[in-house]
């Protein structure tokens, strides 16, 4: 069916309109993760502490210290799981793909337990490096198995190649962790996946990769478009799908390891806020791209500041805020939502 | 060989229909026997070895009335429970696995990612740390909490009528929220109520025993002649619900049938030895790869399951030397190489994923 | 089985969610005949045959399978005498073109009963119908477009049941396989007494081969009948919304409808400016 002519030039619009929205709740919920807290702050000092910093202020060192890197660390994470959720799903064709479907996850833990258990590694800083590395090195065994044999990486064979890995990996980490008291004692904190105690060093350190990762994802729009339609008519259109797909891997690899490095593997955004960026904006993944990568940070942003609250005088671990809540809203959303599939 | 046959359509059409059946059947009794074989390495390998003539006696006893109270003992009432506990929880994680798959149309789908053994092992933790619950309590919570999860993923997933994709998607968000309570009940919980908890987690044979192998037996024998009687109907639900209705099928009835039984499953299974890792998720995959284009892979991924898990409890006993692992560790891990060397034997040879 | 089983539609109402595409609709499928759905994309054709086939339920009105209202019967029972091509069937992995079309006897199987004579037999002439035979021990997903629509059409030919319901059955075929597949409608309908009801995209196959046309648009029917009353310029303008000059196809003596378009249009005395 033709679309008359005003028809089509009301999409763009609807669209760009939708992501100013989300840019704009991103935004609120930006000065609530810097003001909420067990210390409630006021936007004035906040600017202040920007702006003019007084190294004597308690407000102040909250502020810079805490609360800013804090909520910078789940700003980079959240759009970083969102995008990297979405690029696997297109890249895999699968609706179940998630930034844990490459081994990313399994292979992080799995390193910073070996870090613990055999280096004594107990730092939050340590643990960023060991989670890229084990990240990184799932990844690539991943691809390396999937792509065995002629047909190279299918999404089929990605998919159960990287749950092989995950099973594979997640089983040496049970083995360490029933042997090694002190490992699981440290562990059970880290693999909830939280916010807490990330400063600026931590920021400092996995900005520049999720920055890198970001920026490469937002590129990838076309290649996933086309490779939505299946791989014979994306070849049939000059598209070299092998090569696209490991680009496009390489972008939610580095994504998915720069985020599970800065705050643990964190679960349920990756996989869920593409099937909501979808709904919101339509099937073309260049608008699902920028959509997942606001609606990524409003959910755990969000979710971190829910938690701070939620318990006083303590805190609920961000991981745990973000399925309980987004869970229950994403049911009802899969509920009332006629879902296009993939 | 009857050189004089008449090559008509017809015939054609039943030779290659018996050609397939003859894999399936090859690929069975292959894995049958491999069963058989990893049961008798179980029964007669361990801390003390005993010869095959032994086991064979203290098995026959019980009809024999020949006794030796030493080997009897080891035989029966420790490696043949252990042994056959192994034997049906495989078989029984394999049969829901590869129904699961089948009816969500999606490789990635099992009880353990659709949230059934999740949901299995949250009432397990929150038995275990909140309630300092041990043995039978424990295995009634997780039963308790794989059925309920299961129901509440149905109906929530009911509009008119339930679709995989939105199933698939409700099971995730349930999986999530289930995960989070057990993090949750980790982080709150003093170390060593997490150590239980998490010991139960990994899915172990230890302290297995004909007490607590009731349900689990029953549910095997009453639900496994009922898939493979739902067999056809599954099979043409694999073609799109539109196909499977055009041949007749009852499209909403078959899916809830078929998931009943494997949820049913997969929760006796989980509460009997806990929630053993991968082996529903890996037995279909395998088993298809065995079969080729041959079809029906029920019974195959039952016996795949079986061998798995068995295999896994017999490394985790043994490899170690003096240390002892609980089965659910390896399972992760031999399923995985399992499904990996099949991937590659595959791609090389002729069909790839 | 050359019973004479009837179908048809009354005052039926179908739609997707609040989405309407057939209203209060009407229409009796005549049977022993090859009847063909013609109309623009979206004008409703599809939905009304996945109504008919019992596929979709209406939202008011009914579907009467020999006088009795088709969504109270049950689905194997209509499956014995009611076969489907639907438009997007799902290949399972590594299924080969014998197991698939295998499939299509399960309404005739039941649960416990085995594959006997009559079967191989059902599914071998299917196979032989669609000239699919030699691709009987290959894997579904290795086949072409083309090849594969012809396999699904051998399953609904191998459910052998007394109405066939098809929806596009001719796309992605090259010419001589459609006219291969138009040609064994056809001889299903002459010399089995079956009814075809088939939804075709290519008008003038559609007159070469229908003894009755369901023309429709914006999910109405505007005009039913045979080819040569049916297929006027008025009509074709109407549903497809093009200028058109019908002739008489030499070879079948149908209605053949030339399109005028932009670029070509007829030779007149006085020429257009």
């Amino acid at each position: 069916m033709m679309l008359a002519a005003g028809q089509r030039s009301t999409r763009v619009p609807a669209r760009a309109g939708g992501l100013l929205l989300l840019g704009v709740a991103l935004v609120v919920v930006l000065f609530f993760s810097i003001t909420v807290g067990a210390r409630p702050i006021a936007l004035g000092d906040v600017l202040a502490a920007i702006t003019a910093p007084d190294p004597d202020s308690t407000t102040h060192r909250i502020i810079l210290e805490l609360r800013l890197p804090r909520t910078l660390v789940g700003l980079l994470v959240g759009a970083a799981l969102g995008l990297a959720g979405a690029i696997l799903q297109g890249a895999t064709r699968n609706p179940l793909a998630d930034p844990g479907l490459l081994g990313i996850q399994s292979g992080a833990t799995l390193c910073v337990v070996l870090g613990i258990s055999v280096f004594g590694i107990t730092t939050l800083s340590g643990y960023v490096w060991l989670a890229f590395l084990g990240a990184g090195i799932a990844a690539v065994a991943v691809y390396l198995i999937a792509s065995m044999g002629r047909e190279g990486a299918t999404p089929v064979k990605l998919a159960l190649a990287g749950a092989a890995v995950t099973a594979a990996l997640g089983s040496i980490t049970s083995a360490i962790l029933i042997t090694s008291v002190e490992t699981l004692d440290q562990i059970r904190f880290w693999q909830v996946g939280a916010l807490t105690g990330r400063t600026m060093d931590i920021l400092a350190q996995v900005a520049p990769f999720l920055l890198l990762g970001i920026a490469l994802a937002l590129t990838t729009g076309r290649i996933l478009d086309g490779l939505a339609m299946g791989d014979d008519v994306a070849r049939g259109l000059g598209q070299r799908v092998q090569l696209n797909r490991a680009f496009a891997g390489l972008a939610a690899v580095i994504l998915a390891g720069a985020a599970v490095a800065a705050a643990g593997p964190i679960a349920f955004v990756g996989l869920t806020i593409p099937h909501v960026a979808r709904a919101m904006a339509g099937p073309n993944y260049r608008w699902i791209l920028p959509y997942s990568m606001l609606l990524g940070p409003i959910l755990l942003l969000g979710a971190d500041i829910i938690g701070r609250v939620i318990v006083p005088p303590g805190e609920l671990q961000v991981g745990i805020v973000t399925a309980a809540i987004g869970a229950p809203f994403f049911i009802a959303f899969v509920r009332r939502r006629k879902l296009a599939e993939l | 060989m009857n050189v004089n046959v008449q090559f008509t359509p017809a015939t054609t059409v039943a030779v290659a229909r018996h050609r397939l059946r003859s894999r399936h059947r090859l690929v069975s009794a292959g894995l049958a026997l491999l069963v058989l074989a990893l049961e008798a390495v179980a029964l007669t390998i361990g801390d003390y070895p005993l010869p095959v003539a032994e086991v064979v006696t203290s098995l026959l006893s019980p009809f024999t009335g020949v006794t030796d109270p030493a080997s009897d003992f080891i035989v029966l009432g420790v490696r043949l429970p252990r042994a056959i506990t192994g034997l049906l929880a495989g078989a029984a994680l394999g049969l829901s696995g590869v129904i699961f798959q089948t009816v969500l149309r999606n490789p990635l789908a099992s009880p353990d990612i659709v949230g059934i053994t999740t949901g299995a092992s949250s009432a397990a933790v929150v038995a275990i740390i909140v309630f300092h619950a041990t043995g039978l309590t424990i295995a009634i919570s997780a039963t308790g909490g794989a059925v309920l999860i299961a129901a509440l993923i149905y109906a929530l997933s009911w509009r008119g009528g339930v679709t995989p994709y939105r199933l698939v998607l409700v099971g995730i968000g349930m999986a999530a929220i289930a995960a989070a309570i057990t993090s949750y009940l980790f982080t709150r919980a003093r170390i060593f109520e997490v150590q239980q908890a998490l010991a139960w987690l990994t899915g172990s044979l230890n302290g297995a025993s004909f007490d607590n192998l009731g349900p689990l037996a029953l549910g095997l024998l009453v639900l496994g002649p009922v898939a493979a009687i739902l067999y056809r109907p599954l099979a043409s639900l694999e073609l799109g619900d539109d196909a499977a209705k055009a041949l007749g099928t009852r499209v909403e009835v078959t899916r809830l049938g078929t998931l009943l039984v494997a949820v049913v499953l997969a929760a006796f299974a989980t509460a009997t030895v806990g929630p053993i890792a991968f082996v529903a998720f890996a037995a279909g995959p395998v088993a298809r790869r065995l079969l080729g284009p041959a079809g029906n892979a029920l019974l195959p991924s039952a016996l795949v399951g079986a061998a798995v898990t068995i295999s896994a409890d017999l490394i985790a006993q043994h490899a170690l030397g003096r240390n002892q692992l609980p089965a659910g560790v390896v399972t992760g891990a031999i399923g995985a190489l399992f499904l990996i060397y099949l991937l590659a034997a595959a791609n090389r040879s002729g069909r790839g994923g | 089985m050359s019973q004479n089983h009837q179908l048809s539609a009354t005052d039926v109402t179908l739609g997707y969610g609040e989405r309407t595409i057939v209203e209060k609709l009407s229409v009796t499928l005549p049977p022993g005949q090859f009847t063909v759905i013609v109309g623009a994309n979206a004008c409703g054709k599809s939905t009304l045959l996945r109504g008919l086939a019992r596929l979709l339920a209406p939202v008011s009105g009914a579907v009467y399978l020999d006088g009795r209202a088709i969504h109270q019967m049950s689905t194997r029972e209509v499956a014995t005498v009611l076969g489907v091509l639907p438009q997007t069937p799902v290949a399972p992995d590594g299924i080969t073109v014998a197991d698939l079309v295998g499939r299509g006897r399960y309404p005739h199987q039941g649960w416990f009963r085995q594959w006997t004579a009559t079967d191989d037999a059902a599914v071998a002439s299917a196979l032989q119908a669609t000239d699919t035979l030699d691709l009987a021990q290959r894997s579904v997903d290795e086949l072409s477009g083309g090849q594969r629509q012809r396999v699904w059409i051998a399953m609904a030919l191998a459910q052998r049941t007394d109405i066939l319901l098809l929806d596009e059955p001719t796309t992605f075929l090259d010419i001589n396989h459609q006219v291969e597949v138009l040609d064994l409608l056809t001889d299903l309908v002459r010399t089995q007494g079956r009814t075809v009801v088939a939804v075709l995209h290519d008008l003038n196959l559609a007159c070469r081969y229908a003894d009755h046309i369901v023309a429709m648009q914006g999910g109405r029917i505007v005009a039913e009948g045979a080819p040569a009353q049916v297929m006027q310029p008025g009509v074709v303008k109407t549903v497809f919304g093009i200028d058109s000059e019908v002739v008489i196809d030499p070879v079948s003596q149908s209605p053949m409808i030339v399109p005028i378009g932009r670029h070509h249009r007829l030779k007149l005395a006085v020429p257009a400016e």
